[in-house]
């Protein structure tokens, strides 16, 4: 029996988790959960949605205390020391472990000649932002995805004036269908946003944007959303393989039996291919799963991708991963709410979105991931008919 | 003190459903299970103040539309993360085809 502890490198949604959900399995061991940043965990969603709220903090000083599990806050995992089970920290110290999970989450990315833009993505972030979302500022964005988009919603709502650049010819392209990006393009022009779309940015400082046509922007505040790389350095300086993320295994494992990976950072399977999330669901589920599994359970994950957006009062949602798809149903929701489905050339749904005001596509899009979880043909004809509850649609197939 | 107030009638609720009841500046839940039992709730998640109305009822869970937390509308019980405070719940009764709720 080892002394040693199951370690946490990262202390976001995904690690904090983990730290938890091992503790709900019931094991009594030493937890220790390790964290760069210096605060307490909080959850990034509410950031870009209300700036100005304050963090919301995901576990304090009193729940960790409760659970036994020991947080080191404002260091970083630099090293990994496979042959030897022992983790070294920024400040020199060592700590050993007998199980490791990597979930050091994502980074924002910057094209070459955006150096000068703000990033998005951490509680100082939304700090230093929200002091400029006021009346008489203006706040330009390049990116036309849902972080920068809730950004631009959230300063139209605290009055500033807001831009976005975004290179594809419509918003969210890789994120939601064209049907859904119109109706949050009609918002965002009917709440006062500046669009340009199918623009290029060349280069941005702190306060200008060059366009690729060669005009300038010119704001108090340039913050770009552009995606994110995930954050598998450490990972790679161990040897671990990594592929547009630390690969795992259905149980979370990494090429190294004793390392496991989940969340941002992890590129797992699903469904005969390796996928990468940028889930708030998926880092919590994924940590429950990969906890179980350090404590040698052996279910495959087979959890469905979900989603959500707030902008404005609209709500988007989005239950599994965009495919290559044979046919698209659309479902009125009412009050102008819709689901767009996408079913595969044998009636397999592979993904559903909606979009509409306040949480009117929660229920259906739930359904709907519980229909792609089965993977079974369904009717098209059912799926668009208003007055067929998806609810009976599952259960005929249980 | 508490006391019954006509909350619905029996057939504004589908079986394994909910609907939302606004009373006294205080918004409710009212459910009817796949027994066809009527229960009530506090109507707002004690995550974050959202609707339960839009949310999923599945048996005896009601899901939350917005992060999916889960409660057991019967007892309110909170069914894990994200959400750890239980619902409030309130007794039921039916009468003519009418659901009375008794709040306080
Ligand atoms: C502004 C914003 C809004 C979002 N909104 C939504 C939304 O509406 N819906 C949705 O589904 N998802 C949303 N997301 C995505 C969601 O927040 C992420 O998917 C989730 O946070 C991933 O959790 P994670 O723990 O894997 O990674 P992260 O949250 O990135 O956490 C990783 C942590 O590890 C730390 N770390 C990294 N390397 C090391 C190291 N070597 N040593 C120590 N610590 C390290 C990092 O500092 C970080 O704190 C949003 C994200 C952002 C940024
Ligand atoms: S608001 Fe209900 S789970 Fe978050």
């Amino acid at each position: 029996m080892s002394t040693s502890a199951i370690v946490i490198a990262g202390a976001g949604e995904c690690g904090t988790r983990a730290a938890f959900a091992l503790r709900e399995h019931g094991y009594q061991g030493a937890v220790i959960l390790i964290g760069e940043e210096p605060h307490f965990p909080y959850e990034r969603p509410p950031l870009s949605k209300s700036p100005g709220a304050g963090p919301k903090t995901v576990a304090d000083r009193e729940k960790f205390q409760a659970a036994g599990i020991e947080f080191l806050s404002g260091v970083c995992v630099r090293t990994i020391d496979r042959a030897a089970r022992e983790i070294g920290l920024g400040d020199g110290r060592t700590i050993p472990y007998h199980k490791l999970l990597l979930a050091t989450g994502a980074a924002p990315k910057l094209f070459p000649g955006m150096e000068g833009a703000r990033t998005f993505r951490a509680l100082g972030d939304a700090q230093a932002v929200h002091g400029q979302l006021a009346p008489g500022r203006h706040l330009v964005v390049v990116g036309g995805g849902f972080i920068g988009l809730e950004l631009a919603a959230a300063a139209r709502i605290a009055g500033a004036d807001v831009t976005v650049v975004e290179a594809a010819d419509r918003l969210m392209p890789r994120i939601v269908p064209a049907e859904i990006a119109a109706i949050a393009e009609a918002e965002h022009r009917d709440k006062g946003v500046s669009l340009f779309l199918g623009t290029g940015v060349v280069s941005a400082t702190e306060r200008q944007v060059t366009l690729s046509d060669g005009r300038m922007v010119e704001g108090d505040l340039v913050v770009a959303g552009v995606g994110v790389a995930p954050n598998t350095a450490l990972a790679e300086a161990a040897g671990l393989a990594v592929d547009n993320g630390i690969v795992v295994d259905g149980c979370f494992a990494t090429s190294d039996p004793d390392i496991f990976a989940a969340g941002d950072c992890c590129s797992f399977p699903y469904r005969g291919r390796n996928v990468r999330l940028e889930s708030w669901r998926a880092a919590r589920d994924q940590a429950d799963h990969a906890a179980a599994a350090i404590l040698g359970a052996e279910e495959l994950y087979a959890a469905v991708p979900w989603f959500w957006s707030d902008q404005y009062g609209l709500t988007l949602q989005v239950a599994g991963l965009p495919a290559p798809v044979a046919r698209t149903t659309r479902r009125a929701c009412g009050n102008g709410a819709f689901i767009l489905f996408e079913q595969d050339a044998d009636g397999v749904l592979v993904a559903a979105s909606g979009i509409g005001t306040g949480n009117a596509v929660a229920k259906d899009i739930r359904l709907a991931e519980m229909l792609i979880g089965k993977g079974v043909p369904v009717e098209a004809d059912a799926l668009a008919d208003p007055a067929v509850n998806l609810k009976k649609l599952l259960r005929g197939q249980e | 003190m508490s006391e019954w107030i006509e909350a619905c009638s029996v057939d504004d609720v589908e079986e394994e459903d909910l609907i939302r009841f606004d009373h006294g500046g205080r918004t409710y839940a009212i459910y009817r299970s796949p027994d066809d039992e009527f229960y009530a709730t506090d109507g707002l998640c004690t995550h974050e103040q959202v609707h339960l109305a839009d949310g999923l009822v599945m048996d005896h869970i009601i899901e939350c539309p917005k992060h999916n937390g889960r409660f057991d509308y019967r007892t309110g019980e909170a069914k894990g993360a994200p959400v750890c405070v239980n619902l409030r719940t309130y007794p039921t009764r039916v009468e003519n085809g009418t659901v009375f709720i008794s709040v306080e």
